[in-house]
């Protein structure tokens, strides 16, 4: 059990830590992290090695494939974000709030791995607005004034959808009379006829989509990644959205099951469309975005599209390419935000015109974020290729050969937006010399930013660890594993 | 027409809850807008607490001579949504006291116009 005890032992220290306010604290705070970040890598190994394992701790948390899953790729990005953070976010904050920031940081995470473990609709639902309340806060520390119309934006929409997934979650109960997800499981096959029940499922639907950034429903989210702090964009970025999704699969495999999903409410179709919507808008809008931060926001949205897409396949190939992609879009977005706020701590602006040149300032960090962009984008050895290549499969799978093409389309659409950076990067010379010159990054910072793009080739080329989890992850919830 | 009365209470939900979207989506002044966010919670929590009462039922207490009473978790998972729901407010408002500090406007339409003039 020490997967349950190092979360909670988290949360109380987390507590404690937002009250005492001071810079050493955060250093713990690292360690804690690095310390769960293990814990998890060997459950979840384990996890891998027995299948569809799960069990009861206490009543309500229950771990499995996907739990553990998801819950390496958010204490991975939340280490590694947090080693970065110690440089990074002094230049960004005033310096008094910086403690507040880590506070923050740990109530954040210990509500994503709080919905990310709990077995419990409501727990769920309370540990949903844990997270998002510190993230609103966290966006809004920024020094940028616009910081606080995006987080009061993104605040508004996402009671909205959280509210909305009460509703739903209140019709569930008022049918079944439990909240527990094993039992909703077993008792919502029998009522799903009725119309409470399909109006409990619109409603958890669209609340969640809302969280997730599914493409109508997307708004809060290029300005809230584009204004907030960089170490908090790479974190948020690459894990809310990503808890969010986790939400949405488990409440329409594990909860609703498969069948009802995608048979009775057609949200394959649905999903489908908004799928390569999102694919599209959000490509497009990226291509024309002057801030880079807000480019790759809209990558993100895109990005979100490409999981919905694998998901409305309904197949393993396609929810396990969107799991896939769950975990390697979170490390190149993390690597590329990272790169970003290497570039924001010396230059002090991440506008496209004024980065003309900076290749041969900062080589380091732009290496870096060219290989992070050829990852987006899908490059071979990448792990962005991996990801692409099960989706394709996916698509190839189920016979839909226009929407494979969509997919490499976008993929293309990708290398535009990416290559309008390296363009001014690499092989443009600055218009006038830069006063006083920009140097490289410090290296505590380029050490994370590093770490990820490894990570990023590494699981490019040894898919076994990554794709192996994710295909069986994708297994066991279309199994209905309760 | 029974109907109507015998589920008044979810007319009244039904009511408050798109009432209060509409004050969110329509209204430009940020406080307002907090205020119709509200009201919508509150619509939700007026579901969770009607559909625990029980026709004839009484409070949750142990006394001798009743067996039934009305069902206590939904009031507890409301007790723990107002907190979210109060959480949620001060947060809000303190996002609004400092957009005005920094634009001295809570209009909507007020503030847009400053970031484009940037």
């Amino acid at each position: 059990m020490p997967l349950l005890a190092a979360p909670l032992c988290l949360l109380v220290y987390e507590r404690r830590l937002a009250w005492g306010i001071s810079l050493g604290l955060s250093l713990a705070a690292l360690a804690i992290a690095a310390l769960l970040l293990q814990r998890t890598l060997a459950e979840g190994v384990i996890s891998y090695e027995l299948g569809g394992w799960s069990a009861h701790w206490g009543i309500e948390y229950r771990v499995d494939v996907v739990n553990a899953f998801v819950m390496l790729v958010v204490t991975t990005i939340a280490s590694v974000v947090l080693l970065y953070a110690r440089q990074s976010v002094p230049g960004e904050l005033y310096l008094g709030r910086i403690p507040l920031f880590y506070a923050m940081y740990m109530l954040c995470l210990g509500g994503l791995l709080g919905v990310t473990i709990t077995g419990d609709v409501f727990n769920l639902f309370v540990f949903m607005e844990i997270s998002a309340l510190s993230s609103y806060t966290l966006i809004a520390l920024s020094q940028e004034r616009r910081a606080l119309t995006a987080a009061y934006q993104y605040l508004i929409m996402g009671t909205i959808g959280a509210t909305f997934l009460l509703i739903g979650i209140g019709l569930m109960y008022i049918m079944t009379g439990t909240l527990n997800m094993r039992d909703l499981a077993a008792a919502l096959p029998a009522v799903t006829g009725t119309r409470t029940i399909q109006t409990a499922f619109a409603f958890i639907v669209v609340g969640v989509s809302i969280k997730v950034a599914l493409v109508p429903l997307h708004l809060w989210l290029p300005n809230a990644y584009a204004y907030a702090p960089s170490a908090v964009t790479a974190f948020i970025a690459s894990t809310a959205t990503k808890v969010a999704f986790y939400v949405l699969l488990r409440f329409l495999f594990t909860l609703f099951g498969a069948g009802f999903a995608f048979g009775n409410m057609l949200l394959g179709g649905i999903f489908l469309a908004l799928g390569l919507l999102a694919v599209f808008t959000g490509s497009t809008a990226a291509i024309f975005q002057e801030n880079v931060k807000r480019m790759l926001a809209y990558s993100s949205v895109a990005q979100i599209g490409f999981m919905i897409l694998g998901v409305s396949f309904a197949t393993t190939t396609g929810v396990g390419a969107a799991l896939l992609h769950l975990f390697n879009h979170a490390i190149m977005k993390a690597a590329l935000f990272l790169a970003l706020g290497c570039v924001y701590y010396r230059l002090g602006t991440v506008n496209i015109t004024d980065m003309r040149g900076l290749g041969r300032d900062m080589p380091w960090t732009m290496t870096a974020f060219v290989i992070g962009g050829l990852s987006l984008v899908g490059m071979p050895l990448t792990v962005g290729f991996i990801s692409k290549w099960y989706l394709v499969l996916g698509a190839l799978e189920q016979g839909w050969w226009p929407v494979a093409a969509a997919v490499l389309l976008a993929s293309l659409l990708t290398l535009v937006y990416i290559w309008r950076v390296v363009d001014v990067v690499w092989l443009k010379v600055p218009a006038t010399q830069r006063q006083p010159r920009v140097t490289e990054a410090p290296p505590g910072m380029l050490l994370p930013l590093w770490v990820l793009i490894f990570a990023n080739l590494y699981f490019g080329t040894h898919t076994t660890l990554s794709a192996g989890v994710a295909m069986q992850a994708a297994d066991w919830l279309l199994g209905g594993g309760g | 027409m029974s109907y109507l009365i015998a589920h008044y209470n979810y007319w009244i939900v039904i009511f408050l809850m798109m009432a209060g979207l509409y004050v969110v989506i329509a209204q430009g002044n940020l406080v307002k807008k907090i205020v119709g966010l509200n009201i919508f919670q509150a619509a939700v929590n007026i579901l969770f607490i009607s559909m625990a009462k029980i026709e004839g039922g009484t409070a949750p207490i142990l006394v001798a001579g009743t067996a039934l009473y009305s069902n206590p978790l939904p009031h507890v998972l409301i007790l723990t949504a107002i907190v979210v729901g109060v959480a949620t407010t001060a947060l809000a408002l303190a996002l609004v006291v400092r957009i005005n500090g920094a634009y001295s406007s809570v209009e909507e339409d007020e503030i847009h116009e400053q970031d484009q003039s940037f």
